[in-house]
C-alpha cells in the first residue's frame, strides 16, 4: 500500500530538483546546457505534478497539486537535502545530478515494477527520461573529471562536499538500491579519473520535514506569487 | 461528416507542427457513449511535456466544431508513450520539414541521417533542444544545424 508519505517524498525530490536546475535557465555557460538543464528541469516538474496530484487524491483532503507545491511550509516538504542544496559552481550542479539521477532511475524502474498501477504508470514514463538525465551528468562528470587540472580539482571538490547527502537517498524503503547505485557511480567517477569520497558524516531529517535553510529561500522565491495572489492562474 | 475520431486524429501537434496527434501516436483513444458524450484519450510524449494543455483545449474544440458539443479529454500514462509509436507517416513528414525522425527505442547506434542532404556524416551537438522530445545535430556534410527526435 502506497503511503501519501512516500508519495511526497518521490514528489518533492522531483519539485525541488525542477526548481534548482531551473535556476540555471539563461545562467549556464553555453545555450546548449541552458537548453539541456531546462529540460531536465521540465521532466522532473513533469513526474513532480503527476506524483503530487496522486497524493493529493490518496490524502483525500482536496488538495490538489498547486495546494502541495505552493502552500505547505518547509517542514511539510520530504524531500532529500541533497536536491535543495544550492547549485553552487557548474561541477557542483553536475554532481547533484549525477547522484539523484543514479538514484531516480533503478528507483522509477523499481516503482514501475511495483503492485500501485498508478504509481507504476508514472515510474515506468519516468524510468526512461532519467536515462538521458544521468547520461547527461555522467558525461559533464567525465568530461570535467578528466579535463584540465582546474576542472579536475572542481569536480572532486565538488564530489567531495556532496557525497554526504547522498546516504539519506537510502534510508528507508530504498535502501536496497545503494549496492546497484554504487556501482553506478563508481564506474562513472572511475572514468572521470574522480575518487570515491569516504563514507562518514551522513546528514538527513529531509524525510521528517528537518531541513536546511536553503529550502526556505527557495520555497519562499517559488511560493510568492500563489501567495499572494492565491488561485492565479496563467 | 466527419467523425468525432477523425476531428480528433486530424489536430495537430503545437510543437511539432507538421504531424497530427494521430501521426505522433498520441492520440490512444475516441469514444462516444450512448448519450453522445464523446471521450478523447490521449498520452503525453514526455512527462514534462507542456504542450498538452494546449492539445487537450484544440481537441475538444476540434471535436466540438465536428458536431460533437459534449467532449472531455482523458489523460493515460500507461503503456508509456514511446517514439516507435510514431506513424510512417508522420516519420516522412518529419524528414520533409527538416526534423530527422527517431530510429528504434531499442538503441541501436544508427546513424541519423541529415534530413536536408541525406547525409550520414552527422554528429550531436546537445542531447536536448528546443522541446523535450528533441535533440540538437549537425551534418558535417552539408555544415546545416538540425533537429533531432530522439528516441524513446
Amino acid at each position: 500500500m502506497t503511503s501519501v508519505d512516500h508519495l511526497l517524498a518521490l514528489a518533492d525530490d522531483a519539485l525541488v530538483a525542477a526548481q534548482r536546475l531551473a535556476e540555471w535557465c539563461t545562467n549556464a555557460h553555453e545555450m546548449e546546457e541552458d537548453v539541456a538543464l531546462a529540460n531536465i528541469a521540465l521532466d522532473q516538474l513533469g513526474v513532480a505534478r503527476l506524483l503530487l496530484t496522486y497524493a493529493g487524491e490518496l490524502e483525500g483532503e482536496a488538495r490538489d497539486e498547486d495546494a502541495l507545491a505552493y502552500l505547505r511550509d518547509d517542514r511539510e516538504y520530504r524531500n532529500c537535502l541533497l536536491v535543495e542544496l544550492p547549485n553552487g559552481d557548474f561541477a557542483v550542479t553536475v554532481a547533484k545530478l549525477l547522484f539523484l539521477s543514479a538514484y531516480q532511475r533503478p528507483l522509477y524502474e523499481k516503482l514501475a515494477a511495483g503492485d500501485d498501477e498508478r504509481l507504476a504508470g508514472i515510474a515506468a514514463k519516468a524510468v526512461k527520461e532519467s536515462a538521458y538525465h544521468l547520461d547527461h551528468s555522467a558525461l559533464w562528470t567525465v568530461r570535467l573529471g578528466d579535463g584540465t587540472a582546474e576542472s579536475h580539482r572542481r569536480m572532486q571538490a565538488a564530489v567531495d562536499e556532496v557525497w554526504p547527502y547522498t546516504h539519506e537517498l537510502f534510508e528507508g524503503p530504498h535502501a536496497d538500491l545503494r549496492e546497484g547505485w554504487l556501482s553506478t557511480v563508481d564506474g562513472v567517477l572511475g572514468s572521470a579519473t574522480l575518487a570515491r569520497p569516504a563514507d562518514g558524516w551522513a546528514p538527513t531529517g529531509g524525510r521528517e520535514g528537518r531541513h536546511t535553510e536553503e529550502l526556505s529561500y527557495l520555497l519562499g522565491e517559488m511560493q510568492v506569487l500563489h501567495r499572494a495572489h492565491p488561485g492565479a492562474r496563467w | 461528416m466527419v467523425t468525432a475520431y477523425q476531428a480528433a486524429a486530424a489536430v495537430v501537434d503545437p510543437e511539432l507542427r507538421v504531424v497530427t496527434v494521430e501521426e505522433l501516436g498520441i492520440l490512444r483513444d475516441v469514444d462516444i457513449d450512448p448519450t453522445g458524450h464523446v471521450t478523447v484519450t490521449i498520452t503525453p510524449t514526455y512527462s514534462g511535456c507542456p504542450a498538452m494543455d494546449v492539445i487537450r483545449a484544440d481537441v475538444t474544440k476540434a471535436v466540438q466544431a465536428a458536431g460533437y458539443p459534449d467532449v472531455s479529454v482523458r489523460t493515460v500514462l500507461t503503456p508509456a508513450w514511446t517514439t516507435d509509436a510514431i506513424t510512417e507517416a508522420g516519420r516522412e513528414k518529419l524528414r520533409a520539414a527538416g526534423i530527422a525522425p527517431p530510429g528504434p527505442a531499442v538503441r541501436l547506434t544508427l546513424t541519423i541521417r541529415c534530413p536536408r542532404c541525406g547525409s550520414p556524416d552527422t554528429e550531436e551537438l546537445s542531447h536536448f533542444g528546443a522541446t523535450a522530445c528533441k535533440a540538437l545535430w549537425r551534418c558535417r556534410a552539408c555544415a546545416e544545424p538540425f533537429e533531432h527526435v530522439k528516441a524513446l
